[in-house]
């Protein structure tokens, strides 16, 4: 499902008209690779490998989820400027990667920056912002959004910014006879699992995760108890930038680096944390995983069963509609039966 | 705010295409007539944000749907304003109440994603509907028909009943805030876990607010699709949502005219910044930020320090 390019995002309210050009129909982006999907034909494989971009596509947002949700759990705050930092850090990786010449080196120094414009940013705006309503932390980190979006079109211009593959990684692999796979898709399924593992370790075998956790289920027994849990927090925020940086530098090559790319992966995360529970890494996992496998098996396959049951105008007509909502649905019937999500961290 | 500002605000209203027309600044009509629209969609949401303490992120839905309602009747050849509008409006509540049963279920931080969420479900649908549009959107090939005598093609008729329509949408606000119902309401956001206690129905009470709110959104929907004559799902991104919350923050949140100022302010803003720079939304994220952190009850505050009731806490 390719799309045209977005130039400009943000529709303008006081224009009345909206001549920007719509936004891209898939909500991860561009894809730009097409023609992988295609190849196959509807068999066991075919459903193995949409399997694995399901798992691919939900370990990214695992990254980005799991930042959010423990700031959500810690500090009871909502940020929107999450979305900033992902499209920050794929910005940084891009203009790294030209630069350096070499991804691998861009990868890490994105990650630090981003880091430490999230710490500086949670020191001089969202520290105000924790013994506030929450209407004021949205509409707050929401003007970060548009000064982000702005001043990003102000450094790299409205065009989308190309960050190309890995030269190593660009080729497929093949994972047994029959069964060839993108090598750099499978990199991704790779450093998210690793991520993955390392900060379950970090947050149930370490002393920092422990406060982490205490913090989330009491914030203020945590602190009567002695932890700091400012410093923590500039410390966990910092830490969850430098995952949105991650998913923001992996996801850049396979999906437009482009203005507005935060927010649409930005409500996918919070479908997530609705779905796993608030403050829960192991929710934030199981929730991404299952955001990821159902959009990207409903996007492929509900057409194909439309087609197979109605007439190919029909899937044409209703299939990406009703696949885009998948998702929402499988969120409204966790919110129906288990309103605290699937993994709440508080009692 | 003096008792008389009101009125002498209404006579500039209605005197003020009157004046345009000597002085042929037509587009400032047609530029009034959107402030309205926001102002009425902005009133709408402020009953549940300033009022009812829902901070929902995702009214654009209800205006989305007010405005395919009447650009979708309008293909099938139904273009009376006595019909569409209305049908509009019904819509809008069947969205609202659908949402609002579900997400109302849910509180804090966990209310305004899924509202956002749901929203956002509306916009990727309408991108999907190849069969109206997609994401090119639709055209319209007239405004609606109101008969009696007007031409909404005309852009002062199409003022007036703007006017009109905004005038009955505070007028609303007011009685429903003072009514019972909105006392109620008021005191669900103070103090929810009380209300519950002392024997209301909450989550009736706020879904009814929800539905409502909806409603009038809807009917602005309905006008906007009449002023651009161009419906698409841009209208239900979030960034609609959010442009309606900053107005009621700009403005203040539960007075009876911050939505009206905010609209005035925000809409103004944007217009005057525009011919300068091209990111006039980099400009309007220091002043919605600096307001917040520095100004949180809005501008209406400013005029009005008797009456004023607390901003909304953090419950839904």
């Amino acid at each position: 499902m390719a799309t045209r390019p977005r130039l400009s995002w943000l529709p303008r309210i006081a224009g009345g008209v909206y001549p920007d050009p719509p936004l891209g129909y898939n909500p991860r982006g561009r894809e730009i690779e097409p023609t992988e999907r295609r190849q196959s034909t509807m068999s066991g494989l075919f459903l193995f490998e949409q399997g694995l971009n399901g798992l691919q596509f939900g370990l990214m947002l695992f990254l980005l989820a799991a930042g959010l949700t423990l700031v959500f759990g810690i500090m009871d705050m909502i940020n929107l400027a999450h979305g900033s930092l992902y499209m920050l850090g794929a910005y940084l990786t891009a203009s790294i990667a030209e630069a350096s010449g070499s991804f691998l080196i861009a990868v890490p120094i994105a990650l630090v920056a981003t880091a430490l414009i999230g710490m500086a940013l949670e020191l001089a705006v969202l520290r105000k912002l924790y013994a506030r309503d929450h209407m004021s932390q949205v509409l707050a980190t929401f003007a970060i959004i548009l000064i982000a979006n702005d001043a990003v079109r102000m450094i790299w211009g409205a065009q989308p910014v190309s960050l190309n593959t890995p030269a190593a990684l660009s080729g497929p692999i093949d994972l047994f006879p029959g069964m060839s796979y993108s090598a750099y898709r499978l990199t991704i399924i790779v450093v998210g699992l690793i991520v993955a593992a390392l900060l379950y370790l970090l947050v149930t075998r370490t002393r920092t995760g422990m406060l982490v956790r205490a913090g989330a289920s009491n914030r203020e027994m945590a602190t009567a108890m002695g932890v700091n849990i400012k410093l923590l927090f500039t410390c966990v925020f910092g830490f969850g930038a430098a995952l949105c940086a991650l998913a923001g530098a992996m996801l850049g090559p396979i999906l437009a680096v482009q203005v507005g790319m935060g927010e649409d992966i930005l409500i996918l995360a919070f479908v997530v944390i609705v779905i796993g529970g608030i403050g829960s890494i192991r929710g934030a996992l199981v929730g991404a995983l299952l955001v990821g496998v159902v959009d990207t098996m409903g996007r492929t396959f509900l057409p194909m069963i439309l087609r197979a049951i109605f007439s190919p105008v029909v899937a044409s007509n209703a299939g990406p509609a009703l696949a885009s909502i998948l998702i929402y649905v499988l969120m409204a019937a966790v919110l129906f039966w288990r309103p605290q999500g699937l993994f709440p961290a508080r009692g | 705010m003096p008792r008389i500002l009101p009125w002498v605000a209404l006579a500039l209203a209605i005197a003020f295409p009157l004046v345009a027309e000597q002085f042929d600044l037509g587009f400032y009509v047609s530029f009034a007539s959107r402030v309205m629209i926001y102002a009425i969609a902005a009133t709408s949401l402020n009953l549940i944000l300033g009022y009812g303490g829902m901070v929902s992120f995702g009214h654009a839905a209800f205006f989305g749907a007010g405005a395919y309602t009447v650009a979708i009747a309008m293909t099938y050849g139904l273009d009376s304003a006595w019909l569409a509008w209305p049908l509009a409006m019904l819509v809008a509540a069947a969205v609202a109440l659908l949402i609002g049963a579900l997400s109302l279920r849910t509180r804090g931080v966990y209310f305004i994603m899924i509202t956002l969420a749901f929203a956002q479900m509306m916009f990727y649908v309408f991108i999907g509907l190849k069969a109206y549009g997609g994401e090119e959107g639709l055209n319209l090939p007239h405004r609606s028909v109101i008969g009696f005598g007007l031409n909404l093609k005309d852009d002062a008729s199409f003022y007036y009943v703007v006017l009109a329509l905004l005038v009955g949408t505070l007028v609303l606000l007011q009685r429903l805030v003072n009514a019972r119902f909105g006392r109620v309401l008021q005191a669900i956001r103070e103090n929810e876990s009380r209300m519950e206690t002392i024997g209301y129905a909450t989550y009736r009470y706020k879904l009814c607010a929800f539905v409502i709110a909806g409603t009038v959104c809807g009917l602005a929907g309905a006008l906007i699709a009449n002023q651009t004559r161009y419906v698409n799902p841009n209208l239900m991104h979030w960034v609609i949502s959010g442009d309606m919350m900053i107005m009621i923050i700009l403005g203040g949140l539960a007075y009876r005219y911050g939505g009206l100022l905010g609209a005035i302010v925000m809409l103004v803003l944007d217009e005057a910044i525009s011919p300068y720079t091209t990111y006039s939304k980099f400009v309007i994220g220091f002043v919605l930020l600096a307001v917040v952190l520095f100004a949180p009850r809005g501008l209406a505050a400013l005029f009005d320090r008797k009456t004023a009731t607390q901003p909304a806490k953090a419950v839904p």
